[in-house]
């Protein structure tokens, strides 16, 4: 078992053709994601590599392979319209890889999203990994094992380390998501923390935070009064200086400063267990997977 | 809004595209936003019909003399840098006359300011108040919306009304398919005035407010304070807006905006490399792939003892270009003791840094001893290109920052 993604999964690439579209695809396959198709306007009919058929538009790939997953691999500014034309043929999981989408453009598309029922995640994030099963994204596929964590994260490098250690130690993954850290993503934490508190597959949870608004201290709120799996957590940036550019403002809508102490405190009070280095998560999971 | 194309692909900024940071108020936001000055802050806002004081922006004591002039009557002088405390650190002046504006002009062009010399001044009428107010619209994270605040408490820092009188703040978010609804700008103005003439007008100001905010992909715009003058017109006396980065490839008219002599000069060398750096106070200087693992690292030299000397996140891209450019900023800090390397290798591949740190060490000559930690992809290659030329790598990240925290103790 997994969240969200596995062996059944059926996958279209949108942007299949272009650099980074075409290396991550490769690097998909290679891992045994099942990618039925690809989109790229102006390029229907084509095979990519031979093998995978590429359409004009996603509904046009739904209809002939029963695509149910999209990764999005596509400039900026057209990566709203990207993660909307998926919506629209009906694909429930949507995976906006593309790093420096507008994030006005974001408040365009989330309601648009819930309208249609449709799950986003990211825009700018690296995507799941179920291992052994399906890659989508671009989390390294040979640094994952399967196992009993499932792994939440904002961070892309960052939730390699963590997820190299826990491989390294002989705690493999159920699923790791990569959520995103831009103001506006598609999916929070808490969402993730529910689906993996009901996957029969997942034994303990780790949440990889980041300074900077409120979704860690709600997660962990969530997580007192829900989960009920053993949580570690961790929050990269106690040492962010203070006051840097974007001003005081949005500490006022949210009521929190969004440092890192504020958030260790939360997780501290929801019962998570701290990591204050991403080596802790070793001993710590360990002790908890007892 | 997504009119205009012509962006960059995907990941030319790095392939791994690594998450930046969320923007926060405490944080690197390298989720990077342009601070407008607040004399294009202005210009933007009273092109969209907001009345504001008379003025405008001089770079020489003459033109300060010249508009202080125009405007007639007791004029501030402002410095314009990005900066909060203009005031307290002696860049905010009164004139009473034109001569008087030049004088101030010429004590505050080229001032330093925490650090950013002065090279504009904004010179304006020093209206005469009956009532202060905040009106701000910021995007929101929780709500995932345009949200507006405005508190009848305006002119000073909104976050201590925030904290001392929540009550007399009124937030409102705005669903930008339908944009400002005309009952959500009353209830806004209507926060801030009883008069029927100054609440009709600031229902005009919102409008503006938000038509701004939407068309030029802003993160935050501001006006504090928006005051009625005794006669009881409304006015708006000083702006901020911010806008989002990422609207800068596509909106060629706002990058230009940005003001890279009011920034950190090692910060701006550094955009252009296509590298996010944010300088700090320590010695240890960190070169690292990816914003959150350049996060943790900074909190692991800590951990140890050590003070990180700056956040530098190279990026998913391998191009050994980077590497160099990043090299050449941080030895440009003399404080900087040791250098640490953080670098695991997805997307990146290891072998290409290294290649990078042997082409600089070649290029120009690195006093400080670098401490390597390297891991993923085609480590072993990287492993042997810096053994040839005599350097080392280590495998382990805590490793590898106790080390570079013990060796910039030592040189301290």
């Amino acid at each position: 078992m997994s969240i969200w993604i596995n062996s059944e999964t059926r996958l279209v690439v949108q942007g299949i053709t272009g650099r980074e579209g075409s290396f991550h695809a490769r690097q998909m396959i290679e891992y045994g994601t099942n990618v039925v198709a690809g989109v790229t306007p102006g390029k229907g009919g084509q095979l990519f590599d031979r093998t995978v058929p590429v359409f004009n538009t996603v509904a046009e790939a739904v209809t002939a392979t029963g695509a149910n997953c999209s990764v999005i691999y596509v400039p900026p500014a057209m990566a709203a319209g990207a993660i909307e034309e998926a919506a629209d043929a009906g694909i429930p999981l949507v995976v906006c890889i593309t790093e420096g989408v507008p994030v006005l453009d974001m408040t365009m598309v989330m309601p648009y999203l819930a309208e249609r029922g449709v799950r986003l995640i990211g825009p700018n994030c690296p995507g799941l990994i179920t291992p052994g099963q399906a890659k989508v994204g671009i989390i390294p596929g040979s640094i994952c094992k399967p196992g009993p964590v499932g792994l939440v994260s904002r961070s892309g490098t960052l939730t390699y380390e963590v997820v190299h250690q826990l491989s390294g130690n002989g705690l493999g993954q159920s699923t790791c998501v990569g959520i995103g850290g831009d103001p506006i993503v598609g999916t929070d934490f808490i969402a993730v923390l529910a689906a993996f508190n009901a996957d029969p597959a997942t034994q303990a949870i780790v949440m990889i935070g980041e300074i900077g608004g409120t979704a860690e201290q709600e997660a962990a709120e969530y997580i007192k009064q829900h989960v009920k799996k053993p949580v570690v957590g961790f929050v990269a940036g106690q040492t962010a200086p203070k006051g840097r550019r974007m001003g005081h403002a949005g500490a006022i809508i949210s009521g929190s400063a969004g440092t890192a102490d504020e958030k260790f405190a939360a997780f501290e009070a929801a019962g998570i267990g701290i990591m204050r280095r991403p080596v802790d998560v070793v001993e710590l999971l360990k002790a908890k997977l007892k | 809004m997504r009119s205009g194309s012509g962006r960059e692909p995907a990941g030319s900024r790095g392939a791994l595209a690594v998450p930046p940071l969320p923007c926060g108020p405490v944080d690197y936001s390298v989720e990077v936003l342009v601070n407008l000055h607040e004399y294009q802050a202005r210009d933007l806002l009273k092109a969209a019909g907001v009345p504001m004081s008379d003025g405008d922006v001089a770079v020489t004591p003459s033109e300060a003399e010249a508009i202080a002039r125009r405007v007639g009557g007791t004029v501030v002088v402002k410095a314009q840098v990005h900066a909060g405390g203009r005031g307290k650190a002696g860049g905010v002046k009164l004139a009473r006359n034109p001569a008087e504006a030049a004088e101030h002009a010429s004590q505050i062009l080229g001032m330093t300011i925490k650090g950013l010399v002065v090279n504009k001044v904004l010179v304006v009428p020093a209206a005469e108040i009956a009532t202060e107010s905040y009106v701000g619209l910021i995007l929101d994270r929780a709500t995932q919306k345009p949200v507006f605040m405005v508190s009848d408490a305006g002119g000073i820092d909104i976050e201590e009304v925030a904290a001392k009188t929540p009550e007399r703040i009124t937030r409102i978010p705005v669903d930008p398919r339908y944009g400002l609804l005309p009952h959500q700008a009353l209830k806004l103005a209507l926060a801030l005035y009883r008069d029927w003439d100054q609440a009709r007008a600031a229902v005009r100001i919102m409008r503006q407010l938000f038509q701004v905010f939407m068309a030029n992909g802003c993160s935050l715009a501001e006006i504090n304070p928006l005051v009625t003058t005794p006669d009881g017109k409304v006015l708006a006396l000083d702006a901020k807006i911010v806008i989002d980065d990422n609207e800068l490839d596509r909106r060629p008219d706002l990058a230009v905006l940005r003001d890279e002599s009011a920034e950190e000069p090692s910060e701006v060398a550094a955009r252009r490399a296509n590298l996010t750096f944010i300088k700090l106070d320590g010695n240890v200087g960190c070169v690292v792939n990816g914003a959150g693992l350049a996060m943790a690292t900074m909190d692991l030299v800590k951990y140890y003892g050590g003070e990180p000397a700056n956040f530098l996140d190279i990026g998913g891209s391998s191009n050994p270009d980077k590497v160099i450019n990043a090299l050449k900023i941080i030895t440009g800090d003399p404080r900087v003791k040791v250098i640490l390397f953080n670098i695991f290798g997805g997307i990146t591949r290891t072998d290409d840094v290294a290649n990078g740190i042997v082409a600089a060490t070649r290029q120009f000559k690195v006093s400080v001893p670098i401490v390597i930690r390297l891991t993923g992809t085609n480590e072993q290659a990287a492993f042997r290109i810096l053994e040839s030329v005599g350097m080392s790598a280590m495998n382990d990240m805590d490793a590898a920052v106790s080390k570079a925290v013990s060796l910039a103790k030592a040189a301290a």
